[in-house]
């Protein structure tokens, strides 16, 4: 059986560690925290990362926490951006209000990012054509899907259980 | 000749990726390992072939999704197909919703909440606790902001437990993931 770590982002953010019933349904799945955890050092520090840095990946995970409001969650992936020691023009994309700054690339991955965040049933095959064209592998591509589709689940994860924890 | 389908269904489509999925022949040992591939099994999906492009996701994901949605205890594995699709309605991925909406129809052997959701979307009146899950899964869906404590309220008035809860947050946020990868990555067709 699996224990509830000190370290899970998830149950932190939520503040869900103090014992008390959301804790207590957290221990009873407590495999699933645990590969909730792995799934988010998968996404945001992969061993290999490919085309998309480990800078990149935090600052634009903070980027999607601010577009959903959740401050306490994009203070966390801000941590993550300074450990990468990500340069300027990278930690500016974990500001909401940057489009790019004229790079085609970085702006098509801004693009991509605040649409699939916050409108993704608005999505179609040009936004996947406009990644092409600006240069972004398909493999990155599919790194960079994974990154947006993680942080809605995370974000989600966390919203929901901050409301059992109001209700607790 | 395919077809793209925009309309919700039970007829599962075919899935047509947006990008190139890996070549089975030129995958390394850690995509065989994540995608399962034995001498026995070499029938892998298009849809696994491209996510094996991100590998180490790849291969967590995989069983954090089973996890959630047939892990013993907790919400029944009907009512985790329900939240499913109302994540999927809500951002129009008629894939997963397909899948998921034809899973829950076998498993609560019956057809007429599918029909309902397919009829009116968001606004589809459910019995007090079909609705309570529907309606949660939907608003967390659309933007975390819109689950509030009512939602909450009316999932407990409708006797979830905290366990229940749990496990209804986890399947409806598993489809944020999900809808994300599927909608956006491929095309759901039918072959003429």
């Amino acid at each position: 059986m699996n224990e509830l770590s000190p370290n899970d982002v998830v149950i932190t953010q939520a503040d869900a560690a103090e014992s008390g019933p959301v804790r207590d349904a957290l221990e009873g799945r407590a495999d699933i925290m645990a590969m909730t955890q792995a799934t988010h050092d998968a996404a945001l520090k992969p061993a290999d990362p490919g085309g998309l840095s480990h800078g990149e990946r935090a600052a634009l995970a903070a980027r999607i926490a601010r577009l959903n409001a959740d401050e306490g969650l994009a203070a966390h992936y801000a941590t993550l951006l300074e450990e990468a020691g990500a340069d300027e023009a990278v930690s500016a994309m974990a500001d909401p209000a940057y489009k790019g700054g004229g790079d085609t690339r970085r702006a098509a991955l801004i693009a991509y990012t605040d649409l699939v965040s916050v409108y993704p049933r608005e999505t179609a095959a040009a936004d996947i054509e406009a990644l092409k064209t600006a240069g972004v592998s398909d493999a990155d591509i599919v790194r960079l899907s994974e990154l947006n589709a993680f942080l809605a689940y995370q974000i989600r994860v966390i919203a929901g259980l901050k409301l059992m924890k109001a209700m607790a | 000749m395919s077809t793209i389908i925009h309309e919700f269904t039970t007829e599962i489509p075919r899935w047509r990726p947006r990008v190139q999925p890996i070549k089975l022949d030129e995958a390394t040992p850690e995509q065989l390992d994540a995608l399962k591939v034995t001498p026995s099994n070499t029938k892998v999906s298009d849809y696994v072939l491209v996510l094996a492009n991100d590998v180490e996701t790849l291969k967590v994901r995989t069983p954090l999704f089973n996890a959630i949605m047939y892990n013993r205890g907790g919400m029944g594995r009907a009512e985790r197909e329900l939240s499913a699709v109302g994540a999927s309605v809500v951002n129009h991925c008629i894939y997963c919703t397909a899948v998921h909406a034809s899973r829950y129809n076998q498993l609560a052997k019956d057809e007429e909440v599918m029909r309902r959701i397919f009829a009116d979307g968001e606004d589809a009146e459910l019995d007090e606790r079909k609705q309570a899950i529907f309606t949660f899964a939907a608003k967390l869906s659309k933007a975390p902001s819109e689950a509030t404590q009512d939602d909450m309220r009316a999932l407990r008035a409708a006797g979830l437990k905290d366990d229940e809860l749990l496990d209804l947050i986890l399947s409806a946020a598993l489809f944020g993931w999900a809808n994300r990868l599927m909608h956006t990555l491929g095309d759901p067709v039918i072959d003429d």
